[in-house]
């Protein structure tokens, strides 16, 4: 075996492209095992974990290049894949022109609304570009700081533009999902989103009771704390008040800060389109979109379900591995309800956190895509090698009684997450439940990804609260 | 407020290429960023910089005063009655710089200059003068002046006087020699004394006469002109020297000077492709000024070089320069010269540059590319690529080629930072030793760490606000 680990300067690719790189190289010839990713300090974390001698050194605007291969030859062949990834470029539209490296560059020649997923540290300076250009702006990109954020929205204000994020995961702007989003049919409701998950829950239910939106305005997961003051809420309510098609507003958020949530209450009430709360701990998602749909004069219908084989409630753990920070918070306050303490990365109570990679005896729940376990890589969406692992170790874990997952669909999702799943799911020792959250529209295909999990073994929910219900209820306790 | 809701979405992205596919997979526009990370460790000030809520209004003041600022050529006078310089007073190009770290071609020209004010018979005994520190030395930018190449200027010879109507301000920048042996690459021969003499006792006085009887010549409708002649105005002024020359010949015969002198001048301008580079500088060193000491501006007002260093100043940071080592240009050499013989870059004439011109505007002189080691394709990518550091399109300065569309102008430090991409400088080179002169010509890029430096310093001033 040979390996090779190289820093390179001046290099840079984004995430989804290296993780592509990565998959690529690690499949060439006589290729044991590789990592082409930038080098942030949880990469050089994975790169050493994976047994490379990884120098001390490295700047983390660096491309991490290691390779473990059989031979010279193999390496040479692998190092050349690497090069080919990384320097296939999407083919620019006038061949002779090359591409605007700046928003502001690009802002030049139109553009109305602009998707910035730099890494964290980038996104405020592109995102002023936008605004500066008069566009308004979606920010996908997380790890960004919250003076920042505050700064960003108050010169969208200035200028009478909206922020969507920063780690704005998810919106549908003119029928388009942006982001990770769904195929959705235009309609009455217009939802405003501090959760991008949640979000996504709302519209696939949404969906599927025939229920169409005018728009989703993500808003990202801070706004409605007290630092940022709701300051994109309230201009994305104005904005779905002012859309005649706009019938009904839902807001969908983590529990917000008790005074911010009464100032947006008290805006709404000056607003001439209804306005409904979803506030998870006030609610769930499912309950909320069933007053949605109800509030629109349409039939609650019964949410789809894909049953696995019967089994009976067994003493052990909950374990939950998410890929939605919304998901899995909604899961947990179902869960706690129930079954009482659950650890996690992103606990509902500061005394129940542990390390996102770290183990725990009792019940538990991870997000996936937490800030933590993002930087310079892909979301666990597209990529979820980080939870695969997680999943067999769970599995083979004798004190886990019940394993519950999301997966989650859509544009710019993973292409195959059930596929993805389904060889650990049926080799799991225990019952697993899965939220799958989609449209039949999606590119995916629903019902396919539905029939892989089921095959599986896996017990499948469109409704989140649905699965986290079922799953407790296959735990024996008090 | 917002009608984003109410119509389609036009989507620029930056990031990760996933996301732009997923949107035009569902038939959304889609205008692509190929973004790449800034210059190592600057996210912190440029996050600074980008919130500094006086910079959008400050760059658009920089570039208005910039494009408003008018350029007329006024008079031409001796340097000792246009700046006060004593004959012992030495202006220079670049940023400021002492004897001991001047490089061989700034040495020559300023030991060329003391024996033309009469401080030395042999200049090579000027240089026990310069070392004793017995004259005072200061960069022409700090007297609103720019010089090409060594840029040396001394009380004795002559300015051309540049003159904005609107404000009355001032720029200045001394007769072009010509080429090769020359006092500004560095040469003192005695043939080069003999030649800065006739163009002060002669050629100086003549046009004084011709402009004063001309009237105000208008410097920036000829540049305007020119870039569609294939003049760029740094390293091709073949055009422009005729138009000056086609203005000023009535005035010059009718000046009263014998027709003997006339003829002489008439010849050496005519013989000097560059003659009109002289009064391209202090065009741009006139509307640059106009946008100096503007808080929370960005943009470079100076660019220029001593053959050491390469320095630039920023409209809001004042007087500061920011300096790093000259590089060596890249390009072609007359003769037997070779990259051993080139100094680093010098000159103010950078000014072209940081005004859209030169480089920026390599575009609309296809006829040089290849005298700076380039293809015409080059040239096209190279003006394409200034437009990502700029911060606008001159309204009057535009490019045949491109559809007539503005040259790119006003370099804005944040967006060198972002992109790493440095403005493109066409240039002479002079010979490394003193006494040399021209050695070739060719392209060359500031030191890139000048830009982060310029950076931090609006960083910090931003912060303290």
């Amino acid at each position: 075996m040979i390996d090779h680990v190289e820093a390179r300067g001046g290099a840079y690719a984004d995430s989804v492209t290296l993780m592509q790189v990565s998959k690529q190289v690690s499949a060439s010839d006589g290729v044991d095992t590789a990592l082409v990713a930038m080098a942030t300090e949880l990469n050089l974390e994975l790169a050493r974990g994976m047994g490379f001698t990884v120098p001390g050194d490295v700047s983390a605007d660096a491309l991490l290049v290691a390779i473990r291969a059989d031979e010279e030859v193999a390496l040479a062949t692998a190092l050349a894949v690497a090069e080919q990834g990384l320097t296939a470029r999407p083919a620019s539209s006038a061949a002779t022109e090359a591409p605007p490296r700046t928003v502001a560059s690009a802002a030049r020649s139109g553009g109305n609304l602009a998707l910035i997923s730099v890494p964290g540290p980038h996104a405020f300076t592109e995102a002023m570009d936008a605004l500066e250009a008069g566009c308004d702006v979606m920010v996908f990109s997380d790890n960004v700081p919250i003076d920042q954020e505050v700064r960003l929205k108050s010169a969208a204000a200035e200028r009478g533009l909206l922020v969507m994020g920063p780690d704005c995961g998810t919106a549908v702007i003119g029928g388009i999902g942006l982001g990770f989003s769904h195929s959705v049919q235009p309609g009455p409701v217009g939802v405003v989103a501090a959760s991008g998950t949640g979000c996504q829950q709302l519209l696939c239910l949404l969906d599927a009771a025939g229920v169409g939106v005018t728009a989703a305005l993500g808003v990202g997961g801070r706004d409605l704390s007290s630092a940022v003051g709701a300051r994109s809420t309230m201009t994305a309510l104005d904005a779905l008040d002012a859309d005649p098609a706009t019938q009904l507003i839902v807001v969908v958020s983590k529990p917000p800060a008790d005074d911010v949530a009464r100032a947006v209450r008290a805006h709404a009430d000056t607003l001439d389109t209804g306005v409904q709360f979803a506030f998870l701990g006030e609610t769930d998602l499912t309950a909320a979109a069933e007053a949605a749909i109800a509030a629109i004069g349409v039939t609650v219908p019964t949410w789809a379900s894909w049953p696995g084989q019967l089994v009976e409630p067994r003493p052990g753990a909950l374990r939950g591995l998410f890929c939605g920070g919304t998901l899995c918070d909604e899961a947990m306050l179902i869960a706690s309800a129930e079954l009482g303490v659950i650890r996690s990365n992103i606990a509902l109570r500061p005394e129940d956190r542990i390390g996102p990679t770290e183990r725990a005896a009792g019940h538990l729940m991870i997000d996936f895509g937490d800030d933590e376990l993002t930087a310079g890589r892909p979301h666990p969406m597209i990529d979820q090698s980080l939870r695969l692992e997680r999943l067999a170790a769970e599995a083979a874990d004798p004190g886990t009684a019940v394993i519950l997952l999301d997966v989650v669909l859509g544009h710019g999702a993973n292409a195959d997450p059930a596929g993805e799943l389904a060889p650990l799911i049926e080799a799991a020792a225990v019952p697993v439940v899965a939220s799958l959250i989609g449209t039949g529209a999606d590119p995916q295909g629903l019902a396919a990804q539905a029939a892989t999990l089921q095959k599986a073994g896996a017990h499948v929910f469109a409704s989140n609260a649905q699965a986290a219900r079922f799953a407790c209820g296959l735990i024996q306790h008090d | 407020m917002t009608d984003l809701v109410r119509r389609d979405p036009s989507l620029i992205t930056a990031g990760i290429d996933l996301l732009a596919d997923a949107a035009e997979a569902q038939a959304a526009p889609v205008t692509r960023v190929d973004w790449r990370p800034p210059m190592d460790g600057t996210s912190a000030d440029l996050a600074a910089v980008a919130a500094d809520p006086r910079r959008v209004t400050a760059n658009a003041e920089a570039v208005r005063r910039m494009l408003d600022t008018r350029a007329l050529l006024v008079d031409v006078m001796p340097a000792g009655d246009a700046l006060g310089l004593a004959n012992d007073d030495f202006l220079h190009a670049g940023p400021p710089i002492a004897w001991d770290r001047a490089s061989g071609p700034l040495r020559g020209a300023l030991m060329g200059a003391a024996a033309f004010e009469g401080l030395v018979g042999d200049p090579d005994d000027a240089a026990a003068l310069f070392q004793a520190g017995a004259v005072s030395l200061a960069p022409c930018h700090h007297h609103r002046a720019v010089g090409p190449m060594a840029g040396v200027v001394s009380a004795s010879m002559w300015l051309f006087v540049l003159e904005d109507p609107g404000t009355g301000a001032l720029a200045y920048c001394s007769l072009n020699e010509g080429l090769g042996k020359v006092l500004r690459y560095g040469a003192y021969s005695p043939d080069v004394l003999a030649r800065l003499r006739w163009m002060a006792d002669i050629l100086g006085p003549m046009l004084q006469a011709a402009v004063r009887a001309h009237g105000p010549i208008d410097i920036k409708a000829i540049l305007a002109q020119m870039l569609q002649m294939g003049d760029e105005a740094h390293n091709r002024n073949r055009a422009g020297t005729l138009m000056l020359l086609r203005e000023l010949m009535p005035s010059l015969i009718d000046s009263g000077f014998p027709s003997s002198d006339i003829a002489e001048a008439a010849r050496f301008v005519a013989g000097n492709d560059h003659f009109f580079l002289n009064l391209a500088m202090p065009a741009c060193k006139l509307t640059l000024d106009a946008a100096r000491n503007i808080p929370g501006s960005t943009m470079v007002v100076a660019m220029a070089r001593n053959g050491t260093d390469f320095g630039i100043q920023v409209a809001g940071t004042g007087a500061q320069w920011f300096t790093g080592p000259a590089q060596v240009p890249d390009g072609l050499y007359l003769g037997a010269f070779g990259p051993d013989d080139a100094n680093p870059d010098i000159g103010d004439s950078a000014i072209t540059e940081t005004a859209g011109l030169g480089g920026f505007s390599m575009a609309a002189a296809p006829a040089i590319v290849r005298f700076v080691g380039g293809t015409v394709a080059d040239a096209l990518a190279t003006t394409r690529r200034m437009y990502e550091i700029t911060l606008a399109e001159h309204p009057a300065y535009s490019i045949p080629v491109l559809d007539f569309r503005g040259a790119p102008c006003g370099i804005d430090v944040t967006r060198v930072v972002r992109t790493g991409i440095l403005p493109q400088i066409n240039t002479g080179m002079a010979g490394r030793v003193a006494g040399t002169g021209q050695v070739g010509a060719g392209l060359v890029t500031p030191p890139a760490e000048i830009f982060p430096s310029a950076l931090a310093a609006l960083a910090s001033e931003a912060r303290a606000r």
